[in-house]
């Protein structure tokens, strides 16, 4: 935008904000070398003396908010959000990444392993697997909790190979389900104890209803997690519990989410002939196209601002500003990349209801 | 936990223990755009602990009650992006089963 002396700017009725100072507000604007306006104008008086008022309406955020679905398949989705501030659109995407739970494998009991790779690795590697196991039915196990059928899934490996065979693969289809929780029996504490194992199910997790129906398996078949040579084995118990992805990642529901803001790209005069065929050449996303006028004139348009990447190739090294890259500062196109556990729309619920009990709870503590 | 003085309530600092900058760059977001906020602003005093602080000075009202207020409104945001959230998605299933046959399914 050109600069204009405040004197010579046009009168603007009270109430209505100037065009340069609603672009400030609305847009980010992308120069070669930085962003300018990138913060977001929150404080409700910010106008005050040109008769806007900043602040907060419900009634208009209701109004306006908007929710497109552009994408959906079984583990990702992708959403524009628009008509909401930084804050809220980060603070979903935060939840997302580390606070919304889900079930990973945590303690591990080694009972053999002759393979090359170490214990402590093997467990990392076991921990880090998908499972298929929804965490909205299962609890947190406490510490001071005995493993139950209502807080632990109990899986079994045991392989070996056999000696003078080749060497094998093991995936993670080979790791077994035990619903009747550990097989593995606690040193007894004297001699005449009775022995017990490292769960305390009360009854047969198959026998619930809701794990009937789908076994508690992994997400995936054909996750890789360790090599035998001849004559090697691995034998262990894994015991999945409920957590979240602040206190270990493999707990993290989502492989990512993340959010970008809508690209604008505007163009700030007509480009006729030879400079539209530059520009266009310019883009790698192609982003703008030729639009023919007739009599073998050209000029180019934005075609495609949705692709924009930013890599500012059009805006380098010219003397003439004739393109501006904005974005749109309250629209936001979310992108959810699910691990497994649940399907990407089930988490953005989860995460917005884990926001909500967040409000909750202060709100209680307060009064 | 709430420090201010007894004589003035309109200026607090509230310590949130077990949040950190999601909950509170959006309270912050909340309470910015309410009228009686004078001043308001959050800081996390030691990366290792989990706690932030969250000030609030007020016009004049109780600022537990601005603070409150301004949890209530966004729970009340919360709740709009949910309901226009699956309202969205269950659009998008409907116009476009096929992409997404096994989604439900177990
Ligand atoms: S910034 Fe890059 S991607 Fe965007 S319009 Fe310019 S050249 Fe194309």
């Amino acid at each position: 935008m050109p600069r204009v002396s405040a004197l010579d700017m046009p009168d603007v009725p009270m109430g209505q904000l100037p065009e340069h100072l609603q672009l400030q507000r609305t847009r980010v604007v992308c120069k070669a070398d930085a962003p300018i306006h990138t913060e977001a104008i929150q404080y409700s008086g910010a106008y005050a003396s040109m008769g806007v008022d900043n602040s907060l309406r419900l009634e208009s955020f209701c109004k306006n908010f908007k929710i497109e679905v552009i994408r959906l398949t079984e583990d990702e989705m992708e959403f524009d959000m628009i008509g909401i501030d930084a804050s809220l659109a980060n603070a979903f995407r935060r939840i997302l990444i580390a606070e919304v739970p889900t079930m990973a494998i945590e303690k591990v009991l080694m009972v053999n392993n002759t393979s090359v790779i170490a214990d402590e690795v093997l467990a990392h590697r076991l921990g880090l697997i998908p499972l298929n196991a929804d965490p909205r039915l299962f609890e947190y196990l406490l510490e001071n909790d005995s493993p139950n059928e209502r807080n632990t899934i109990v899986y079994k490996l045991d392989v070996s190979c056999r000696k003078g065979g080749p060497r094998m693969t093991v995936k993670s289809d080979q790791l077994k389900w035990l619903p009747n929780g550990s097989e593995l029996e606690m040193e007894p504490p004297n001699q005449s104890a009775k022995p017990k194992s490292y769960t305390s199910f009360s009854c047969s997790q198959d026998s619930m209803p809701e794990f009937s129906k789908k076994p508690l398996g992994m997400k995936h078949e054909d996750i890789i997690i360790a090599k035998l040579g001849p004559g090697q084995a691995i034998e262990l118990e894994a015991h999945a519990v409920k957590g979240i992805g602040k206190v270990h990642a493999k707990w993290s529901p989502v492989s990512t989410a993340w959010y970008r803001m809508l690209p604008e790209v505007v163009l700030l005069k007509d480009i006729k002939g030879d400079d539209a065929e530059k520009l266009v050449k310019k883009c790698p996303v192609n982003v703008f196209d030729i639009e023919d006028l007739g009599n073998g004139e050209k000029k180019a348009t934005v075609s495609k601002p949705r692709a924009c990447t930013l890599c500012r190739e059009c805006i380098r090294g010219v003397n003439e500003e004739l393109v501006e890259l904005r974005r749109v500062k309250d629209h936001f196109i979310f992108t959810i990349e699910s691990a497994g556990a649940l399907p990407p729309e089930v988490l953005f619920t989860e995460a917005v209801k884990i926001l909500e009990d967040k409000c909750d709870r202060v709100i209680s503590e307060l009064s | 936990m709430e420090h201010g003085s007894l004589t003035d309530l309109s200026s607090s600092t509230f310590s949130l223990m077990d949040e950190d900058h999601t909950l509170a760059n959006s309270v912050r977001f909340t309470l910015n755009q309410d009228p009686r906020v004078a001043f308001c602003g959050y800081s996390i005093p030691h990366p290792s602990d989990n706690k932030v602080n969250i000030r609030v000075q007020t016009t004049g009202d109780s600022a537990k009650d601005v603070l409150k207020d301004a949890l209530q409104n966004l729970m009340v945001m919360f709740q709009h992006v949910r309901t226009t959230f699956d309202k969205a998605v269950a659009d998008c299933k409907e116009n476009r089963p096929s992409e997404h046959m096994n989604i439900d399914t177990p």
